[in-house]
């Protein structure tokens, strides 16, 4: 049994993982069994953080649209610090395509106008 | 002098919100005053994930997060005046504002709420001795040099305070190319969502040192080195203990203030221990159609609370408004055993229900929240896992508050008495 504690929300349920049968117990949702399994098999993470404008504003906020590998967060950080945008861009659009070949795109969170 | 029916001061998710609950309870003349140059207030530099999951059931970041609310105000005749400040508000709901495009304007409120947030604790007022040199930052402030203004702060840092800003800055200065070299926290526990100490320190093996504090700060024109010391039981630096970090840059995440410059001045009455105002179960202060919601009320951990209590407030200014008052004699809450304070500190006892938000003193496992009428135990709620950084709430219904004998209830917690035991011991 491995003892870690989710964190799909702020709540933090503190879960039991068989290292085994990958069973989840302690998690007050589903959510929590999904994200108990993955950290034992392959921890996840969504990577937040902003391009460049090259504008006013300086920063567009930014994330990736799924959860990506946790070993692959630095490539995608120096995926990201290559960007120059001038917008327009809206919350969603796609920056990033298939960034550094997790599949997960990067995508913006907030309006440029 | 110009009239609205209601001004909310703070145009952040608080503000925002409110506005949008009065705006559907019917409430057509209102304005949002907002002293930075956007709505959306400091979820702005928020950038992170993880907000929004009881709200809209998904994770979004703090920008995505705003700009829900700031859409849907787009959709109303709600008026948004940025780059306002507001100097003072008066106990006849006159607020008195400057801005570039106004200039000077006093304008009369019909009803006011406040929802000016929270700002950091400084340097100044946790008293760090040592040097003056450059390079000392509060973890907000860095924050938005670096989201927003796109400027890294520093390259080896420490960080003082376990708080959630401190927490993610430590993620947030990693994955742009600093290296955190430690993080510091005074109490045996830390201050920040067990969450972000999982994602934020553990995941990038950033080593977090309990019980232990800054004791020197040392550097010329920027800062060199900081001496980190374990403390005792009664947070007193052990000598012997001393660590030096070479860093330039120190970050505070050290606590955060309700910001009620404003509420003071106009004679609002404020709770010693949330730092903001006292209120009643609809978040009306001691001066009538005057309302407080989100961090300048108390300290929130989710902005999905904040949303959830500022909708309150909204909807109870519309009915003030409406000339609808909350009836029913007064019945105060106290905080006994374990309980730092609640939100609201009064209520109706005609109220529909009551929801008490609070925050333990210490953690507990396997321990109970007894809510008391005098000696008589009206409710409890087991809870299997409290700790003072993620807020607590019960909600008592009308059936309950019915039958409340005396002039005051006592929220309390019963500590464990098998398994392990309580409070929990921290290494």
């Amino acid at each position: 049994m491995k003892e870690i504690i989710c964190i799909t929300c702020p709540k933090g349920c503190h879960l039991k993982v068989d290292e085994e049968s990958f069973t989840v117990t302690g998690n007050a949702c589903p959510r929590g069994a999904v994200y108990g399994a993955n950290e034992l098999r392959n921890p996840v993470r969504v990577v937040t953080s902003t391009v460049v404008v090259e504008g006013p504003q300086r920063r567009l906020p930014v994330k990736t649209d799924r959860p990506i590998p946790k070993g692959k967060m630095f490539e995608v950080m120096e995926e990201i610090a290559k960007v120059r945008i001038t917008g327009p861009v809206k919350v969603g659009d796609v920056l990033i395509p298939n960034v550094a070949g997790t599949e997960g795109n990067v995508v913006a969170t907030k309006n440029l106008p | 002098m110009k009239h609205y029916d209601l001004v909310v001061i703070g145009g952040g998710p608080a503000g925002l919100a409110a506005a949008l609950a009065a705006y559907e309870q019917g409430i057509g003349n209102i304005l949002i005053l907002e002293r930075d140059n956007q709505a959306g207030g400091i979820l702005n530099q928020c950038i992170h994930n993880g907000f929004g999951l009881h709200r809209f059931k998904e994770e979004l970041t703090g920008p995505e997060y705003a700009g829900r609310f700031i859409e849907l105000v787009k959709q109303t005749d709600i008026e948004v005046r940025t780059d306002t400040m507001v100097l003072e508000l008066d106990e006849n709901r006159v607020l008195h504002t400057v801005s570039p495009q106004h200039g000077y304007e006093a304008i009369q409120a019909g009803a006011v709420i406040l929802a000016m947030g929270c700002r950091e604790r400084t340097r100044g007022a946790i008293s760090i001795p040592g040097a003056r040199c450059s390079g000392i930052f509060t973890a907000g402030a860095a924050q938005r040099f670096l989201n927003m203004e796109g400027y890294m702060v520093g390259k080896r840092v420490v960080i003082l305070g376990s708080g959630d800003i401190g927490l993610i800055m430590a993620r947030r200065m990693t994955l742009e190319g600093a290296k955190v070299l430690a993080c510091v926290e005074l109490m045996p526990y830390s201050g920040g969502l067990t969450r972000n100490i999982v994602q934020c320190l553990n995941d990038f093996d950033i080593p977090l040192y309990l019980s232990h504090t800054v004791t020197d700060i040392r550097g010329k024109n920027r800062l060199e080195q900081v001496v980190v010391s374990q403390v005792d039981e009664k947070r007193n630096p052990i000598p012997g203990t001393e660590m030096v970090f070479d860093c330039d840059t120190l970050l505070l995440s050290v606590g955060l203030l309700p910001e009620n410059e404003l509420s003071r001045q106009a004679g609002v009455e404020i709770d010693p221990r949330t730092n903001g105002p006292v209120v009643w179960e609809n978040r009306e202060c001691s001066i009538p159609g005057v309302f407080a919601c989100g961090n300048v009320l108390h300290v929130h951990d989710l902005v999905d609370y904040v949303s959830a209590e500022s909708e309150q407030a909204g909807k109870a200014a519309a009915a003030y408004l409406q000339g609808l008052r909350p009836e029913g004699p007064e019945i105060r809450l106290k905080n006994g055993n374990g309980v730092g304070y609640t939100v609201p500190q009064r209520f109706h006892k005609g109220a529909e229900s009551l929801e008490i938000f609070f925050r333990v003193r210490a953690i507990y496992k396997n321990a109970a929240i007894r809510v008391m009428d005098g000696e008589a135990q009206i409710a409890r709620f087991k809870r299997e896992h409290m700790a003072p950084g993620e807020m607590e709430t019960v909600k008592l219904p009308k059936v309950l508050l019915d039958r409340v004998k005396g002039d005051s209830l006592t929220v309390e917690i019963e500590e464990s008495t098998v398994g392990d035991g309580s409070p929990v011991p921290q290494a």
